[in-house]
């Protein structure tokens, strides 16, 4: 009898969207015996579509994990069960559980006798609502008080009124800017008429002096911040000087809410632009003889292997022969600590319709070119239907970037995942050059290179460069790619 | 100028109207030789002759009929039902003939007479004459209902109401007769019907109300002032017609509304006042529209400690506008 005070709820793999039917757990960030707070996180998962965390649905204590980190499962698959401690709202659908069936129809018929002596005390919390001071007349109608009740729930829980509402659509306001000084912290109109003046105070501010850091401008709280970015940049891009009242129509901007991956995708962008000081430089490379001999094995190539052989494999194949020789490219800044890698994995990035993945081919310096351009297409399959697992993204230790695949002549790339260096390989294009005193017409490439500057300087990435550029410009006909 | 009270002001407007037209006349319960009760018509007797202060038997359906009667033969009577309580027996004349009229006519009769009633409680009057009747008459299409709210208003309105070509009710809360005294001016002057008017002018709630109520609701936005609550306050003065348009103005100015008066809530004032502020002013409510008004208990208590306790007071008003405010 001693689960009489415990339920046991269960957590499933939710629908993290239309058509997805099963999630990856990357991750789980709690562990059994961790207390959980209803709505904390409890895992990470990635889905085809998002990176999600899941919340819990309920209080308590995870009692069970039953996916383990990795594991794809689909929709609706138990993950875990939580104990719980708020068994008021969740006991009834806990009563699905298993072990809860197990328990006798006497102990069913005390939980809810409990349900009831827990509901009680918030009845009577009713008496001292505020609002019902207004509520003279109304003694012999008690419809009446639930009504003001239901209306004061809402309110506290993110209604809105109309009168906020429209101001928000009138200026196109972000509500979650603002903060509610009415009963329970509901934004009132007086809130956000406080809000919209202090924002066209702080745009007079600004509006005179286009062209200056608009966050420098005031000392205003900061949640105004990003309006005044939004207002400084107003006379800048329309040329004019714009009045204070002169907001952005609601027509001007579509605004989107990117998903939890695009989230991600920036933040991390943010976060290696920041912490690693870029440093870029660039070489460029005849690869005529490269071409030339992919021209003539690529039929027999797809015929054999099934599938197309581009440039990719043989410019990866060249870095990590060129990391073998540098390998302190092959590294990582770690808390004021250099890691060097001691295995060779080549993150690929790999563009879909409305994001970025970067795959790893692990140990890429064991495979031969024809071995890296399989692993290539296996990956780039797997990350365009959205199936990589956790393991085909994890531990890359240096990134080739093929720009070239959308044409570009020449990119200065982002460092990946605290990488000490990413390598672009740009579109290989035709160009005269000059030979011996002689113009020739010659396969070009531009091979771009961002590296980590607190650990590597331009000398040492100089010569790494110029090992990759030896090595694609030795690639020609006879060259063995099994 | 001089300072005025509320049922001064009353009797100047008959007198001067009397002076002014010869047609006007008053008639009612203890009008003449005794001058009122509430000495509202006190020297009309005296000065203008028996056939102009008539007094009548205990009979309101007739002071309204005769009224009406006067009113067709070209006459412009001023009746005075004692009692707003009393008025009941002549409910009859009022809804089913003079508010007619001119509907009835197509136009080419009209019945420009006035009905003066004190209404209202907290005089100790008990059941028979401390009631709130206005919601009777603002639902009939054909009368106007005002209730002035102050000394300056009260001679205005009458002298309107008096100069008005329809039926017009004018009810005086019988407490503000002797509650306050304003200066009124000598000469001659209207205040329109049908205009509310801004009492108070404020940015965090708005609050409507009339008659007595309203000076409840000013002491208690003098009270919230000091705790950093400012109250925007509008005086209805005219329930019938409403003027709409200073109600949506007041209503749309803070997003806040409270109603406040003395009669009951339901299917009173503020149910008419609330609904066009919903239908007309959602967008710009901030709040649910609140009401503070009588219980619903059949009436006014005899008992002065149950009198008080129906009775709206400075304080039960200063609360719900508190939480109006707060929330």
């Amino acid at each position: 009898m001693e689960r009489v005070n415990e339920t046991v709820a269960d957590i499933q793999m939710p629908q993290l969207g239309e058509s997805v039917t099963e999630g990856t757990l990357s991750k789980w960030l709690k562990q059994v015996g961790d207390f959980v707070d209803k709505y904390e996180p409890l895992a990470e998962v990635i889905t085809d579509k998002v990176t999600a965390e899941i919340p819990s649905d309920f209080s308590g204590v995870l009692d069970k994990v039953l996916v383990p980190e990795g594991e794809t499962v689909a929709v609706g698959t138990l993950l875990c069960h939580i104990r719980e401690t708020d068994e008021v709202n969740h006991s009834v659908s806990s009563a699905a559980n298993d072990e809860f069936q197990q328990v006798t129809a006497q102990t069913v018929s005390q939980t809810t006798s409990q349900v009831h002596e827990q509901t009680e005390p918030s009845m009577a919390t009713r008496s001292s609502l505020p609002f019902q001071d207004l509520d003279f007349s109304s003694q012999t109608n008690s419809s009446s008080q639930d009504d003001e009740l239901v209306f004061r729930k809402g309110a506290a829980s993110g209604r809105y009124s109309p009168a906020v509402l429209r101001l928000v659509q009138d200026h196109g306001l972000d509500l979650r800017e603002i903060t509610g000084s009415g009963e329970g912290g509901r934004i009132t109109r007086k809130d956000v008429m406080r809000y919209l003046e202090e924002r066209s105070n702080s745009s007079i501010l600004i509006a005179p002096a286009p062209g200056v850091q608009p966050t420098q401008t005031t000392g205003s709280s900061p949640s105004d911040t990003p309006h005044l970015v939004e207002d400084g940049l107003q006379p800048q891009t329309l040329g004019e000087n714009r009045g204070p009242n002169n907001q952005i129509s609601s027509d001007d901007v579509k605004v989107i809410t990117p998903t939890p991956l695009r989230r991600i995708i920036a933040k991390r962008m943010v976060e290696s632009k920041h912490t690693a000081p870029h440093a870029w430089t660039m070489v460029e490379a005849d690869v005529t003889g490269l071409v030339a001999m992919r021209t003539r094995i690529k039929q027999d190539f797809k015929n054999k292997e099934g599938i197309d052989l581009t440039f990719l494999p043989f410019f990866i194949k060249a870095v990590t022969d060129a990391l073998k020789s540098y390998p302190m490219l092959n590294a990582a800044w770690v808390e004021d600590k250099i890691h060097l890698h001691q295995r060779i994995n080549i993150s690929v990035a790999v563009a879909t319709e409305d994001a970025l993945a970067v795959p790893v081919i692990h140990d890429a310096d064991r495979l031969s070119i024809v071995g890296i351009a399989h692993a290539l297409n296996g990956l780039a399959a797997k990350a365009r239907s959205g199936r990589l697992a956790i393991s085909d993204v994890e531990g890359g230790t240096f990134t080739v970037n093929n720009t070239g695949a959308f044409g570009s002549v020449l990119s200065a790339p982002i460092l990946n995942g605290g990488q000490a260096a990413i390598l672009s390989v740009e579109t290989i294009v035709k160009r005269p050059v000059v030979i011996q005193d002689a113009i020739a017409i010659r396969s070009m490439v531009n091979l771009s290179l961002s590296l980590d500057h607190r650990l590597l300087d331009g000398w040492i990435a100089g010569k790494f460069l110029h090992a990759v550029k030896e090595r694609v410009e030795a690639f020609r006909e006879g060259l063995l790619i099994y | 100028m001089a300072v005025k009270q509320y049922i001064d002001a009353i009797h100047d407007a008959l007198y001067e109207e009397m002076q002014r037209d010869e047609r006007v006349f008053v008639l009612g319960e203890d009008v003449g030789v005794r001058g009122g009760v509430f000495r509202a018509t006190v020297g009309l007797y005296e000065t203008f002759g028996e056939y102009r202060a008539l007094d009548f038997p205990l009979t309101e359906s007739a002071i309204v009929g005769v009224a009406i009667g006067a009113a067709a033969a070209g006459m412009i009577p001023v009746a005075e039902i004692q009692f707003a309580d009393f008025i009941l027996p002549a409910v009859n004349q009022i809804i089913s003939e003079a508010a007619k009229i001119r509907y009835r006519s197509n136009n080419e009769w009209s019945s420009p007479i006035v009905i003066r009633a004190p209404y209202g409680g907290g005089i100790h009057g008990g059941l028979y004459h401390s009631q709130s009747v206005e919601a009777l008459f603002t639902h009939v299409p054909g009368l106007k209902v005002v209730t002035p709210s102050t000394p300056y208003d009260a001679k205005g309105m009458l002298k309107a109401s008096i100069r008005d070509p329809d039926p017009v009710l004018f009810f005086e809360h019988k407490k503000l007769y002797r509650l306050l005294k304003e200066e009124v001016p000598d000469e001659d002057y209207v205040v329109p019907l049908g205009k509310a008017t801004i009492r108070m002018d404020g940015e965090d709630i708005t609050v409507i109300s009339y008659g007595y109520a309203l000076h409840l609701v000013l002491e208690a936005a003098q009270l919230l002032s000091q705790e950093g609550i400012s109250s925007h306050v509008l005086d209805l003065r005219t329930l019938r017609p409403l003027d709409n348009e200073a109600i949506l103005t007041a209503a749309k100015k803070t997003g806040k509304v409270l109603i406040v008066h003395e009669d009951n809530k339901v299917h009173g004032i503020g149910a008419e006042v609330s609904a066009l502020i919903a239908e007309q002013a959602l967008f710009d409510l901030d709040a649910p529209i609140a009401r503070l008004a009588g219980p619903e208990v059949p009436a006014m208590p005899f008992s002065s400690v149950l009198e008080r306790e129906y009775q709206l007071s400075v304080d039960k008003v200063a609360q719900a506008m508190r939480s109006l405010a707060q929330f």
